[in-house]
């Protein structure tokens, strides 16, 4: 029920949304509707409804430089996993995120979520994007 | 006419609704009645289940016993720290009960973890330092396998070993236990409504008569 109304305002969103804008906004716009569903079912649990984290176990989403700074490697970190010492909003974490496999089409819009919600604002992280950044995995 | 019957009306169902709040908190669990000789006379009362005794180890490494309970309201949960499902929502709720109620002496948090093989006690007081939690209010608990998943039992839960899939199946409630070792509440622990409602019910729980009065 829920998700047939989430549904019907997505693509009452896209209707309305081609009328009169451009096929960028468009296409961020499903993007990050259909990113948000992904991020409640596979991330939300550990990070999050506000991408708040849990204390110094599980970092934070909202620190912008971290983000911008490791953009490229996103997509690898949901992909293969994230291990090790890293400092997120100022502090350390040191711990270890499992892989996820999801197909790259999902990770783009979960990335184009997070990367724009949470007082994040980096603009849409598109398919090829993803499918570039998944080939130079380190 | 009309607008005094609403008011009527109204006015009946709020004291409905009034008088509802103030009753106090259920106890759960299986009843089983007992009948005691009492002053020559025989009378059938009702024994409410309690947590039966128990021994485990916290995250300092001292043993833990239902007497290191006693005269204590607290809540239980169960958990493992590398879960990835719903226990870091169990306990970013939790931590909100552990706020509310730190400096209360006799309050505690218990959480079993399921997984001792890797929940080893130095794992438990890594995760405790991470989580935030100092002192002795929130304790995290090793023991045997087969032991947690019996006193699991008491508290009406479910926790098994793992499937084939490698992950443990486990219930995400959170238990409040009164000072006699009664059941009075179990609140889904990844719904902050609920934890919200346990919070208030801790409060209300500390105010009755024999919570009082009991060591
Ligand atoms: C089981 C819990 C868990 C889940 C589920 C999870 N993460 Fe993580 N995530 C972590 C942990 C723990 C780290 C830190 C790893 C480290 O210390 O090296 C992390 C790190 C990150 C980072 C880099 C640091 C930061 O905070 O910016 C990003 C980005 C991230 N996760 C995004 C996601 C996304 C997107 C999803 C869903 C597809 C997700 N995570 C699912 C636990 C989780």
């Amino acid at each position: 029920m829920k998700l047939k109304a989430i549904g019907a305002i997505a693509i009452l969103l896209i209707v309305i949304g081609a009328s009169c804008q451009s096929d960028d906004q468009i296409e961020f716009k499903r993007y990050y509707s259909a990113g948000s569903l992904v991020y409640q079912q596979h991330c939300q649990n550990c990070h999050g409804d506000k991408g708040q984290g849990l204390s110094s176990l599980i970092p934070p989403l909202t620190d912008s430089t971290y983000l911008k700074n490791n953009k490229a490697a996103l997509a690898c970190f949901i992909k293969n996993g994230l291990k090790g010492k890293i400092t997120v909003a100022g502090r350390a974490f040191d711990d270890e995120m499992q892989a996820d496999d999801i197909a790259p089409l999902e990770i783009a819009k979960v990335l184009t979520y997070v990367t724009n919600s949470f007082g994040n604002k980096m603009g849409t992280i598109t398919l090829q994007q993803v499918q570039n950044d998944l080939k130079n995995c380190k | 006419m009309r607008n005094l019957w609403i008011g009527i009306i109204i006015l009946t169902l709020f004291n409905a609704c009034k008088s509802n709040t103030k009753t106090a908190l259920p106890i759960l669990g299986y009843k089983t009645p007992v009948t005691k000789t009492v002053n020559g006379k025989t009378v059938t009362d009702t024994e409410y289940a309690t947590i039966p005794p128990f021994k485990f180890v916290n995250q300092y490494a001292d043993t833990i016993t239902e007497k290191s309970l006693d005269g204590k309201i607290y809540v239980a949960d169960f958990f493992f720290t590398t879960c990835p499902s719903i226990c870091p929502v169990m306990h970013r709720n939790m931590l909100k009960v552990y706020k509310e109620f730190k400096d209360d002496n006799n309050f505690r948090i218990i959480s079993h973890t399921i997984d001792p093989k890797y929940d080893t006690v130095p794992v438990l007081k890594r995760y405790a330092d991470k989580l935030g939690i100092a002192g002795n209010t929130w304790w995290l608990l090793h023991g045997e396998k087969g032991d947690t998943y019996k006193i699991s039992k008491s508290y009406l839960q479910s926790v098994s070993e793992k499937n084939p899939k490698g992950e443990y199946i486990h219930d995400g409630f959170f238990i409040l236990i009164d000072k006699q070792k009664r059941i009075r509440g179990t609140y889904e622990g990844t719904d902050p409504a609920e934890v919200t409602k346990l919070i208030t019910d801790i409060k209300t729980l500390k105010a009755e008569p024999d919570q009082i009065a009991a060591k």
